[in-house]
């Protein structure tokens, strides 16, 4: 950086206090007094005591012995799905309870052990060591300048100007292998997100029961489950299929309806809407029948089902996507085609 | 020539004579030079200070992880095949769930001692970034990130993040339902990126969510891509730590060019070793004890299945507090959608690592400081910076609030509405407030030194005067401990020096430049640091009235 506008000597750098080391003028009361003398503790003087830490010492490491002991008794006598009671703990599977209080202990006791043997018995005499500059002298600092200038300059990499900008090219071009090698790791998006299972005449299958829902298994003030006719829950793609499809079913009074379209795109009261929170993707699970509003436990972002799926509160970006329902000529629910936006969270194609 | 070989075959014979142990050495040394390195080492002095422990507690939590993580990979499978449970935990039988999550049960319910086990590694992983972040904040507050220790503290962020990730691919392969709600949010949050989102979603998860792919992937990542990253940035980590040798705090005897304490052989290696153990045995222990991660109470990952009051890891919390407090913005324009809501905090989650990682840069910048630093600083006389520091962990812990909103509305009855915008505004004071604060607390305890020093310590003794006044007998400080309140340096802040020259030329200063100024008189002008004690001050206050 450039200071030359400004005097070093103020830079904090430049301002080296000598407080460090014995060097004061004599009569400084903040002089360093130097190390202090070496208190020697009870055990370096009197050997009883040292003879009481030895014990104690040993008796942990004994006491790890004791507990490896136990560790493989455990192991051999508790059964696997034994539960005890054990206050205050509760309800807890004997075998990890003993397994790992005899672990720890066989652990504990051998570092409590170290540690009071180096407290009391090795010595604590605190002793000074040098630090050195890790820089470099300046005489090595040029050796190796020296040493590297003359090795490029025997490589004739300056000159020759040609064998520079190849080898170049073909260090840069050869990692690209390797990301081209990274295309397979997954298809393009093209308009999947775009697109559910759910499909015009498909009926609407209750999660519970696997069965076809109609119109009056729908009761006021609860929340249904469906997914698209069709879909096996040991179908090979079912997880991610229900990542999309996951739908939630509530009766309304239609007169409670405030949105136009919604209405149009119910059957009788009954809306079906996406269970897939517009936020980050988690599933919806919660209804509160006076409001009408859903909520996403996650973060709370809370919808409002009698009002086109707006959003009330929380971090979701916008309304949950309603699927378009009727009644077939057998009286089941069906869909009268796949929604009509991307359910689940924003992304950029979305538009 | 002779005499030479002559002497090496008498070192060699000396050799041949020795005990087996120093046979064996010998050995070793002839092929791989270990005498050097012994020498150098093995009396090695290391400072005592309990918080130089917590760097040493991370260590031996990863040692913990990784002796527990390879037990676990031998039971573990990594696949989502999905199959039918018919295990001994009769509440999920029937019930179909991937071969990860059926794994995972396997090992708690029919290996003996494999629930343990799983709960160690889960422990440990917990303690094992709780000690990274503690440990730099030791090495923050200290100051020991200076020069020539800046290298170590980017080695050390690193480890810091790549443990928060290996962290959260490590509880997401169980495929339960707690955890792949939180792999939903990461997949909710990739999307949320413009233009590349929906490509990475793909080429991450093999297609759509949550797909096939993801529990086999996130299992290379976390037993084998990061650890091995992490392992060689812990090796680098700890050679920098031996070759630059501990900082220490200021004393008598103690100073910039020297390292008082005690050798590595036999003090610190009994009591490093012996630590070791003891960390192990508490967390096996609290994995005795404590339940952590019951993925038989959740029970598999469905997508279109959650449970209320899902919560990450600790240390994955803060990014949940984004998340839930951030406003949902979302902009359609042209045919594209911008998630604000989701796509800012995305931004914020590294930026909050990123501020504390780069301030020993900036401070290094300001100060134009070239030189070494070995002795810690005390907190309270670097108020700037220990402000900062302050203020960081109040960012991160109020986003942790907002990260257990509804846990914080149902256990006080409040409002999430109250707490989401509490959190929104305390995103923006309580760091500035946090600042102010602990800067005040700061120069409150630099005067109190300053008192100390130049007035004794109060003794708690009153003594009535001849004249009838009482006054509390003060003792003077020993010389050891005055020498230690005033052993640090108090930098002057950067001048810019007058406007125009000697010739009455206006001088060019840089906007750079004025940064730096302004930047350092912040950190060491008026106001940021209280003047410690001179000889001159002591002199005159010992000698002018001698009840002290
Ligand atoms: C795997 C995680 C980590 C391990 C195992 C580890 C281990 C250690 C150990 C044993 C020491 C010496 C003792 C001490 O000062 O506490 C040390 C020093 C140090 N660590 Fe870490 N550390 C880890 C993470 C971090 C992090 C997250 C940072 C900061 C970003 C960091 C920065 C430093 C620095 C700058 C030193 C030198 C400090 C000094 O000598 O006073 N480390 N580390
Ligand atoms: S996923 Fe529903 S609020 Fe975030």
């Amino acid at each position: 950086m450039s200071n030359e506008d400004m005097s070093e000597e103020n830079l904090p750098s430049e301002r080296e206090h000598a407080h460090h080391g014995a060097v004061e003028p004599v009569g400084d009361p903040f002089a360093d007094p130097g190390l202090p003398p070496h208190e020697p503790r009870r055990q370096d003087i009197d050997e009883r005591t040292a003879r009481r830490s030895e014990r104690t010492v040993a008796l942990l490491f004994t006491l790890s012995m004791i507990a490896t002991v136990g560790f493989i008794a455990s192991y051999v006598i508790f059964p696997i799905d034994k539960i005890v009671y054990i206050f205050p703990f509760g309800h807890v599977s004997a075998l990890n309870f003993a397994l790992g209080l005899t672990l720890g202990v066989a652990l504990f006791a051998i570092g409590a052990g170290a540690v009071h043997w180096a407290r009391t018995l090795m010595s604590d005499e605190e002793v000074p060591d040098d630090r050195h500059a890790i820089e470099a002298s300046p005489e090595v600092r040029e050796q190796v300048f020296a040493d590297f200038r003359q090795g490029v300059k025997e490589s004739q990499y300056g000159r020759r100007k040609l064998i520079r900008t190849t080898m170049m090219g073909a260090l840069s071009l050869v990692p690209l292998s390797g990301v081209v090698l990274l295309r397979d790791l997954g298809p393009l998006p093209e308009k999947k997100l775009r697109t559910t299972a759910w499909r015009k005449g498909m009926k609407l299958i209750n999660q519970n029961t696997d069965q076809p829902l109609r119109p009056e298994d729908i009761g006021v003030g609860s929340l249904t489950f469906a997914k698209p006719e069709g879909l096996s829950d040991d179908a090979e793609n079912f997880q991610t299929v229900i990542a999309k499809a996951a739908l939630m079913i509530v009766r309304l009074n239609p007169e409670d309806i405030k949105d136009k379209r919604e209405l149009d795109w119910s059957h009788q009261g009954i809306v079906a809407y996406s269970k897939i929170c517009t936020h980050v993707g988690c599933p919806i699970s919660l209804y509160e029948q006076q409001t009408h509003h859903v909520l996403c436990p996650c973060h709370q972002s809370t919808f409002d089902l009698s009002d086109g799926g707006r959003v009330i509160f929380g971090p979701a970006g916008h309304a949950l996507p309603q699927l378009r329902i009727s009644v077939n000529a057998q009286g089941y629910l069906e869909a009268l085609g796949d929604f009509e936006e991307p359910v689940g969270p924003s992304f950029w194609e979305r538009g | 020539m002779s005499t030479a070989s002559h002497e090496a075959t008498d070192a060699t014979a000396r050799r041949g004579k020795a005990p087996a142990g120093e046979r064996l050495a010998d050995w070793a040394d002839g092929r791989l030079g270990i005498y050097g390195l012994a020498k150098a080492n093995m009396r090695k002095i290391f400072p005592d200070h309990w918080s130089f422990m917590l760097g040493e507690v991370s260590l031996y939590s990863f040692v913990i992880i990784i002796l527990t993580g390879v037990y676990l990979t031998l039971f573990f499978h990594p696949s989502m095949q999905e199959v039918v449970y018919n295990g001994p935990y009769v509440p999920l039988q029937g019930i179909r769930m991937s071969e990860a999550f059926e794994s995972t049960m396997h090992i708690s319910f029919e290996v003996r001692g494999g629930l343990l086990i799983r709960q160690i590694h889960h422990w440990a992983a917990l303690v094992f970034v709780a000690a990274m972040l503690v440990h730099m904040m030791r090495v923050f507050f200290t100051g020991a990130f200076r020069k020539p220790r800046e290298v170590n503290w980017v080695f050390g962020f690193l480890l810091l993040v790549l443990g928060m990730f290996t962290g959260f691919t490590g509880y997401s392969l169980p495929d339960d339902l707690l955890s792949g709600t939180g792999v939903r949010f990461m997949e909710g949050a990739i999307l949320s990126v413009p233009i590349v989102g929906t490509y990475l979603q793909m080429f991450l998860f093999g297609g759509e969510f949550p797909g096939h792919d993801f529990v086999s992937r996130f299992y290379t990542i976390h037993i084998l891509l990061l650890p091995g990253i992490m392992a060689a940035l812990l090796v680098g980590h700890l050679i920098l730590v031996f070759y630059h040798k501990h900082t220490q705090w200021a004393g008598p005897g103690r100073t910039n060019k020297n390292v008082v304490g005690m050798p590595l052989l036999p003090v610190y290696m009994a009591k490093a070793g012996g630590f070791f153990f003891l960390v192990f045995g508490v967390i096996a222990a609290c994995a005795a004890i404590a339940t952590i991660n019951p993925i038989w109470a959740f029970g598999p990952y469905r997508p279109d299945q959650v449970s209320t009051g899902a919560q990450p890891d600790w240390y994955m919390g803060f990014s949940e507090g984004l998340i839930r407090v951030m406003p949902g913005w979302e902009i359609n324009l042209w045919g594209h959608t911008l998630q604000l809501g989701v796509f800012i905090p995305l931004i914020i989650f590294p930026l909050v690592l990123v501020t504390i990682a780069v301030w020993p840069f900036i401070e290094a910048w300001v100060t134009g400081d070239d030189r070494e630093h070995h002795i810690l600083d005390r907190p309270r006389n670097r108020p700037v910076r220990t402000g900062f520091g302050a203020a960081w962990i109040s960012w991160y812990l109020i986003l942790l609030v907002g990260g257990g909103n509804d846990l914080w509305a149902t256990h006080f009855h409040l409002s999430i509405n109250a707490i989401t915008w509490t959190v929104r505004i305390g995103f923006f004071a309580i760091p500035a407030l946090t600042f102010v604060i602990t800067k005040r607390i700061c120069l409150g305890l630099q005067r109190r030194d300053r008192d100390k020093v130049l007035h004794g310590r109060e003794t708690g003794i009153i003594k009535r005067l001849p004249h009838g006044e009482f006054i509390e007998v003060h003792e003077p400080l020993p010389q050891d401990q005055m020498h230690t309140l005033t052993a640090h340096d108090q930098p002057e802040p950067l001048e810019l020096g007058p406007d125009v020259d000697e010739n009455g030329v206006r001088r060019k200063v840089d906007r750079k430049t004025k940064l730096r100024a302004k930047l350092s008189r912040s950190m060491y002008g008026e106001g940021a640091q209280i003047p410690k004690p001179t000889a001159a001050e002591h002199a005159e206050i010992t000698s002018g009235h001698g009840h002290h």
